[in-house]
């Protein structure tokens, strides 16, 4: 068998890695119980409530444009799919995969009772649980304790952030956050920390404070495989230079390499948009557009865009109504894009919303979050979303 | 490790406050614990000023709206509102940094502590400055006094009523936000109520409001006027006999004994010490001083499986920082970005059930975050991290930590921030002038660590300057700082 030089450069990096490490931490080499496959999860946050209705226009709806006189978008200027429902103009990556049958969209998506406040609902949503319940793990930080039981190894889902979400927070394990691998690596690649670590050793029962030794240990290999394995398959596409598109570029580069990560996290915002709506909106999906049009092109020409879904989600959508300042204010359900080379179901995965049915000028909640994360855990992740989100849920059709 | 007297007064000083001040070292060797308590409850003893840093010209404005309905009924002009949105954000920073001071400066440490607590107890996001500080008022006026009028005050205060929508809360269209949150959060905890409970709480507190200055308005139309049954009690119950019947129930002193266990002595619990403790908690009718008194006066309290129990909170680790090193910070508004990346922003609770604490403050980039801020403070490293965007914060506002602020006296920087703090070393290095050269570490460390050092003398060796003694000491107490056994207390 001919050793190929990508994997002996990961066996190297990790028997170097196991070098520094603290007896105690040995586990780190077991066998990773991750699901088979390979399939891979990328969540794109659009923080600050993006309005829905102006992303999958309703556009032969007279409500709409009754309601919106100054921030309708035109039938003819939107990207149309069907004679009813049509995209933002910015959207034209997603336009080709829903024409392509790379796109599902789902239709008012919430959650009963829903909140209007930025965090709380952000909360929500991360964590996974009802309006009137407080968890302080999150759904995907869930999956990295269901799944990895004494597995050290936390590479599985990586944010690509400065700080962690709680959304990858779970009770025993936790993801990483990272902008760059490289600058990972060299702010933790320190010698002092490497000592240290070396000198700790764990005698009897884990004390708090082999826990933080633990995490120090975790972080420093991490960062280094992570670094390592970004290295070896570059992502070749031309990426837009804005954060985003770097973003998507480092997660490409990973997804081609041999690393274990399951689930990337990518955020872009703020979608709060109270005043001058258009202006803010269409920056934001320009920036989101290109770089996810980067990404599947780079995906494909990989031969790895049926491995990889990507989902996006805000808080909460807006309005039906626009307010005075030619914005519109915090509302409640919104729509999803589900973005794979290897979805089950493709195009409107549901009805749009009904403007004539609304609840106090919001729209009513068609389907809840929680059956997607579900579907997407059982389904895709192959993992146990009962346990997980603590609650059976009616799986949905699209994977 | 040996538990010498120093640690054990340490250990107190750690838990009922910020940490031991360096100078007191000498003292803590000798003081009892008993005498270094009274001590601390004598320093506390003072109701707290009020801390006011409300921008002038804008109370005028916001005195002068008058009536609450005014910003509701949209009688304000949108750029009114924003003007104020601005205003108050940013007097939120200053109070932020204010508040931080006392923690930092002040000598009554217990009730700055304990207020530290009830703020994350009585958890409530709200962007009017007015109500931030009327709240932290209440907070640290009854910090150490009794828990039945803390929490009817703060039942009360306009941050909380807005906060959990009791202004929405009418007879004919009862908002329950408020009355679940009282007894799963403030009281009770979960499981101990029914939802049958909270329906008819929520109708006892019809008609609590309050107007724009902050105070508390009980609208009498607006109140349900019905029989109401909460907790097997029945009558035409208003919202203080909804408080009343809750601390009746001794559930109530159990649950908050619990969680003040669980903050000042130890995450996991020993339910017969907490029950005894919850007991006398009930018996004294809620003084919170005579429990806090069983608490630190006792001797398990100093057993060793207690010290260096604790990750110290994001505020804690500041507050502990530059309490053991004097400084001058030229960017102040730079600890409100350390707060943010950390996970601790004070005023900004995550939820209403405030920060969950613990192992949960710990993952990999906030640890190595946390590891790298002593050097940060030593030599001005410059760092290019960002903290996630707070829409309920920014309201649409660019992020003022978007760019490298420019300072004097640091260089150029390429776009990162910067802890702009120049150390008093003299006072510092003075602590241990009486130490001899050989014992200086071994000594450093008793002062900084509460849970001792696994790192060998070899390896320390090769980070420290020992070219001159105090060059010794300074590099001595960063390294010891950028530790994991530092994130403990």
């Amino acid at each position: 068998m001919i050793l190929k030089r990508r994997q002996f450069l990961q066996t190297g990096s990790l028997a170097a890695a196991s070098l520094m490490l603290p007896r105690f931490l040995k586990a780190f080499e077991k066998p990773i119980s991750f699901g088979s496959g390979n399939k891979v999860l990328v969540v794109l946050q659009l923080s600050g409530g993006n309005d829905g209705l102006n992303t999958v226009i309703p556009v032969r709806n007279d409500i709409y444009y009754q309601s919106r006189p100054g921030l309708g978008i035109a039938k003819e200027k939107s990207l149309s799919l069907t004679d009813e429902v049509g995209l933002h103009p910015a959207l034209t990556a997603m336009k080709s995969a829903y024409d392509d049958g790379f796109l599902g969209i789902l239709n008012g998506v919430g959650y009963p009772n829903p909140d209007r406040s930025h965090f709380r609902s952000m909360d929500i949503w991360q964590t996974g649980s009802g309006a009137s319940e407080y968890t302080s793990t999150g759904w995907l930080g869930r999956y990295l304790d269901a799944q990895c039981p004494g597995c050290d190894q936390p590479t599985q889902a990586l944010e690509i952030d400065d700080t962690l979400s709680l959304a990858l927070k779970g009770t025993k394990m936790k993801g990483i956050s990272l902008t760059d691998p490289g600058r990972l690596f060299n702010t933790s690649h320190e010698k002092y920390f490497k000592d240290i670590l070396a000198d700790h050793s764990m005698n009897g029962k884990e004390q708090l404070v082999d826990y933080l030794y633990k995490t120090m240990a975790e972080t420093l290999s991490s960062a280094e495989y992570i670094f390592l394995q970004s290295k070896l398959h570059p992502a070749a596409g031309s990426y837009p230079k804005t954060t985003l598109g770097k973003r998507f570029q480092t997660i490409a580069s990973l997804i081609f390499s041999d690393i274990n990560t399951k689930v990337y996290y990518v955020s872009l915002g703020s979608f709060d948009t109270h005043v001058n709506q258009p202006v803010q909106q269409e920056r934001l999906f320009t920036e989101m557009n290109d770089a996810i049009a980067a990404f599947v092109s780079d995906l494909k020409s990989n031969h790895r865009f049926e491995d990889v879904l990507l989902m996006s989600f805000s808080e909460f959508g807006r309005r039906v109504s626009q307010n005075a300042s030619g914005g519109t204010d915090h509302g409640t359900a919104n729509s999803m894009f589900l973005l794979s080379g290897g979805l089950k179901q493709k195009g409107l995965l549901n009805e749009m919303p009904d403007l004539n049915d609304l609840s106090d000028g919001d729209l009513k909640q068609q389907v809840d979050f929680k059956q997607v994360y579900a579907t997407i855990l059982k389904k895709w992740l192959k993992a146990d979303d009962l346990t997980i989100m603590g609650r059976s849920s009616n799986y949905l059709e699209f994977i | 490790m040996v538990i010498t007297n120093q640690l054990k007064n340490q250990h107190l000083l750690w838990r009922a406050g910020f940490g031991p001040l360096p100078e007191d070292r000498d003292q803590l060797r000798q003081h009892s614990q008993k005498s270094l308590y009274q001590s601390l409850v004598k320093a506390s003893s003072r109701s707290p000023e009020y801390l006011d840093v409300a921008d002038g010209m804008f109370k005028g404005l916001m005195m002068g709206i008058g009536d609450a309905g005014r910003m509701q009924k949209k009688e304000l002009s949108s750029d009114e509102k924003k003007t104020f949105r601005k205003q108050s954000q940013q007097d939120i920073k200053s109070l932020n940094l204010a508040w931080l001071n006392e923690m930092i400066n002040s000598s009554a440490q217990l009730r700055e502590k304990m207020a530290l607590f009830w703020h994350g107890h009585f958890a409530s996001r709200n962007l009017n400055i007015f109500y931030q500080q009327l709240l932290l008022d209440i907070i640290r006026r009854h910090a150490l006094e009794n828990f039945t009028d803390l929490l009817t005050e703060v039942s009360k205060s306009a941050a909380m009523i807005n906060f959990l929508n009791n202004n929405q809360n009418r007879k004919d269209h009862p908002n329950e936000n408020f009355a679940r949150e009282v007894m799963e959060l403030f009281t009770l905890g979960r499981g101990n109520y029914t939802e049958h409970d909270v329906k008819e709480a929520a109708r006892a507190f019809t008609g609590w409001g309050a107007d724009l200055r902050g105070e508390f308005v009980f609208r009498k139309n607006q109140h349900d006027e019905g029989v109401k049954t909460v907790l097997g009690k029945t009558g035409k119950l208003d919202g203080d006999d909804v408080l009343r019947i809750l601390i009746e129930d001794p559930q109530t002193a159990l649950f908050i004994t619990r969680k003040i266990y669980r903050y000042f002595v130890n995450e996991s619990v020993d339910e017969v010490r907490v029950s005894w403790l919850a007991n006398r908690f009930f018996q004294n009718g809620y003084d919170i001083s005579q429990l806090l008194k069983d608490i630190f006066t006792a001797e398990w309290f100093y057993e060793a499986e207690h010290i260096g129990s604790r990750i110290k909170s994001p505020v804690e680790l500041l507050v502990g920082i530059r309490r053991t090193l004097p400084m001058q910070i030229e960017n102040p508004e730079v600890q409100l970005l350390v707060q943010r990346l950390l996970g601790q922003l004070l005023f900004y609770p995550p939820n209403v059930a405030g920060w969950p604490g613990g192992t949960n403050w710990i993952d990999s980039s906030s640890l190595m975050f946390r590891l790298r801020i002593p050097q940060m403070v030593y030599a001005a490293d410059e760092f290019q991290l960002r903290p996630k965007d707070d829409d309920d914060q920014l309201m649409g506002m660019k992020d003022p930590f978007e760019n490298g602020v420019k300072l004097k006296n640091f260089g150029k920087m390429s776009g990162g921030h910067v802890i702009a703090a120049k150390i008093a070393w003299e006072d510092y290095i003075k602590v241990f002038e009486k130490v001899s050269g050989e014992s200086i570490s071994a000594e450093i460390a008793a002062v900084l660590l509460q849970q001792g050092t696994h790192t060998s003398n070899s390896t320390m060796n090769k980070y420290i300057d020992s070219s001159n003694r105090d060059s010794l000491i300074k590099s001595t107490t960063i390294q010891l700082m950028s530790t994991p056994e530092y994130q403990l207390c």
